[in-house]
């Protein structure tokens, strides 16, 4: 067990490692930098300025030392300074992160809250109208871009209340925290659900197709206890691995309905750095992504061998 | 050299006549949600290839005197902010969508299938490096990965069709690669080998066909997102250019301030947008049963 963690630990740092460069080589073979629009915009260029500000910016150096002094920055917490604003990156992503977060957890909860127990009624009834409405409604739900179904909230708010939920950082009433937060998590996690409901579904089945099932069955237990004291409470073990992968296609859905409810936090400011071209909020952003997604996928095989007793990592 | 089985698929599920279109009738009924797909999925692929004369506006011309009318009996679905018709827009949105979804669905997984053939079928060091550079693209988001390629590239149709393809590839590489390992120990490879075939041939003629279903099952499933994602990334600004009609495009372009006036600029691209991917899922969900009995839920 031991020895399989530190190897998975190794192969997450050579992932990482592979993305920085990945992602900073991406950025960098685009002709034209950020001094280039910058000079663009102002319209004449100055041979001498143009340089002194790409040496001030450290792009006259060999892309190799640009990504070392990246890097060596990123593991002394410094993430270097936004190109647009001119403050630490660090400064910039910081206060974004609890914003995203909270949007985030609730709508991974809203996403288990109907997804699951959704999912476990439709495997339960495999086959019957309640099974094939469920089905068509998830995959009805995959199919719904969440930006549209944003849209969609924030016009039915316009027709129901005559306005649109605008984010404020600090919400005086319950209701306006629930304007602010819940309903673009729900727009986020309806795609999720979906998700959720379809993976528990599949899981759920497998399950019942087992022979410690049959053998249940057979020995005379009850249909609801074969269902959910045999069958539920493995079931819901594999549900678990949907949150690793569901983080993500939580990211993705964010970043979009991040943008429609106009939310400042970091899944649309990774949008707004990439149209500015502000490169080191772009590298950093991406970065905090992927260690979101590998930490997520992580922990949760980790969490998975903790519950499971079946499973024991060797090697 | 196909080996999909339909004949053994279609017995067991109680089809007594397994030859042509009783075949394909049975299909139809046993699947009808996969056939309501297939059927929304034909009726796009119309609307792209008969643009021109399904539309009675051009999707390009502006017309300054009629910006922002509602939905009447000249268009169907109302004009956007610049007069031009919203239906004939979405008609050839179609276009667009398609080429990117066919597009980067076929180039991702053509790129797939080589890697994941190479890595399951050469091993070794080809294999670990394979492995460590899918690891890499899965760590990123699709929409994310795709956003900071196209922000990379320039915003073009090619570019946003390379910047979907590349995030496909892992997926396809790993199935295939899973593929592979189990059909390298099957004895019709052992047979062809003790033959004389050499290694490229049997991968490429008694391997690689042998993975067909389950290749046809993923990209059926991607099409769906990759139609999503061009979708969201038009919509951020990031995708197709203006002028091209583009469904995310459009959504981008009306967004939260058009949610007051002109809800039918929000409306249809966005109903578009559903449509194409719900008809390629209910579709591609069909297609994994029939053909992938073992994914069957």
């Amino acid at each position: 067990m031991f020895a399989y963690i530190v190897r998975r630990l190794v192969l997450m740092l050579v992932t990482l490692v592979g993305i920085s460069i990945i992602i900073f080589v991406l950025l960098r073979v685009v002709p034209g930098n950020i001094v280039d629009i910058l000079f663009d915009a102002a319209g004449f260029v100055d041979p001498t300025d143009k340089a002194n500000l790409e040496k001030e910016l450290g792009l006259n150096l060999p892309i190799y030392v640009q990504y070392l002094h990246w890097i060596g920055g990123l593991l002394q917490g410094d993430l270097g300074y936004s190109y647009v604003s001119e403050k630490p990156a660090l400064q910039e992503i910081l206060p974004r992160i609890p914003i995203t977060a909270r949007l985030a957890a609730l709508a991974l909860l809203f996403s288990a809250s109907i997804g699951i127990p959704l999912g476990v009624i439709s495997a339960v009834h495999q086959g019957s109208r309640l099974d094939y409405t469920l089905r068509v409604v998830s995959l009805s739900g995959l199919s719904l871009p969440s930006f549209w179904l944003g849209l969609l909230i924030l016009m039915a708010s316009v027709s129901l209340f005559g306005s649109m939920p605008i984010y404020n950082p600090n919400p005086k009433t319950w209701t306006e925290a629930f304007a602010i937060y819940a309903v673009p998590a729900m727009a986020v996690g309806f795609r999720s659900a979906a998700l959720t409901m379809r993976i528990t579904r599949s899981s759920m089945l497998e399950i019942l197709r087992q022979d410690y099932i049959r053998t249940a069955r057979a020995k005379g237990a009850s249909e609801s206890s074969v269902n959910y004291r045999h069958a539920l409470k493995n079931a819901i073990l594999p549900v678990i691995t949907v949150i690793g992968i569901e983080a993500a296609f939580l990211i993705g859905g964010l970043i979009v309905t991040e943008t429609v409810f106009n939310i400042p936090g970091v899944a649309r400011f990774l949008v707004e750095a990439l149209r500015w071209r502000d490169y080191p909020i772009v590298q950093n952003l991406v970065m905090l992504i992927a260690v979101v997604v590998v930490v997520a996928n992580f922990t949760v095989d980790m969490l998975y061998a903790a519950i499971d007793p079946r499973i024991r990592y060797t090697d | 050299m196909v080996s999909i089985n339909f004949d053994n698929e279609l017995r067991r599920a109680g089809a007594h006549s397994t030859n042509g279109w009783r075949r394909l009738t049975f299909l139809a009924q046993r699947y009808l949600l996969g056939t309501f797909g297939l059927i929304i999925m034909v009726l796009f692929v119309w609307m792209a290839i008969s643009a021109d004369l399904i539309c009675r506006y051009d999707p390009l011309s502006v017309d300054s005197a009629h910006r922002l009318a509602s939905p009447s009996a000249q268009h169907w679905m109302g004009t956007d902010s610049f007069g031009r018709d919203v239906w004939s827009r979405i008609i050839h949105g179609a276009r667009i969508s398609l080429a990117v979804g066919i597009g980067a669905t076929a180039l991702g997984s053509s790129i797939g299938v080589i890697v994941g053939l190479a890595s399951g079928y050469l091993s070794g060091w080809v294999d670990l490096i394979f492995q460590r550079i899918t690891d890499i693209l899965q760590a990123l988001p699709l929409l994310v990965l795709a956003l900071v390629m196209t922000a990379a590239l320039g915003p073009s149709l090619p570019n946003v069709i390379i910047a979907i393809a590349i995030p496909l590839i892992p997926t396809v590489a790993r199935v295939i690669r899973a593929n592979t390992l189990a059909l390298r120990e099957q004895p019709f490879v052992e047979a062809a080998k003790s033959i004389g075939m050499s290694e490229t041939r049997i991968a490429f003629r008694h391997v690689l066909p042998n993975t067909l279903a389950p290749l046809i099952v993923l990209a059926t499933a991607q099409l769906g997102s990759t139609i999503l994602t061009e979708a969201s990334l038009s919509f951020l600004g990031l995708g197709i250019p203006e002028p091209y009609p583009s469904w995310g495009r459009m959504l981008s372009e009306s967004a939260a301030e058009y949610v007051r006036t002109a809800p039918w600029l929000v409306i249809f691209p966005g109903v578009a947008i559903s449509l194409a991917v719900f008809g390629t899922n209910l579709f591609g969900d069909a297609l994994r049963d029939i053909l992938d009995p073992r994914q069957r839920g």
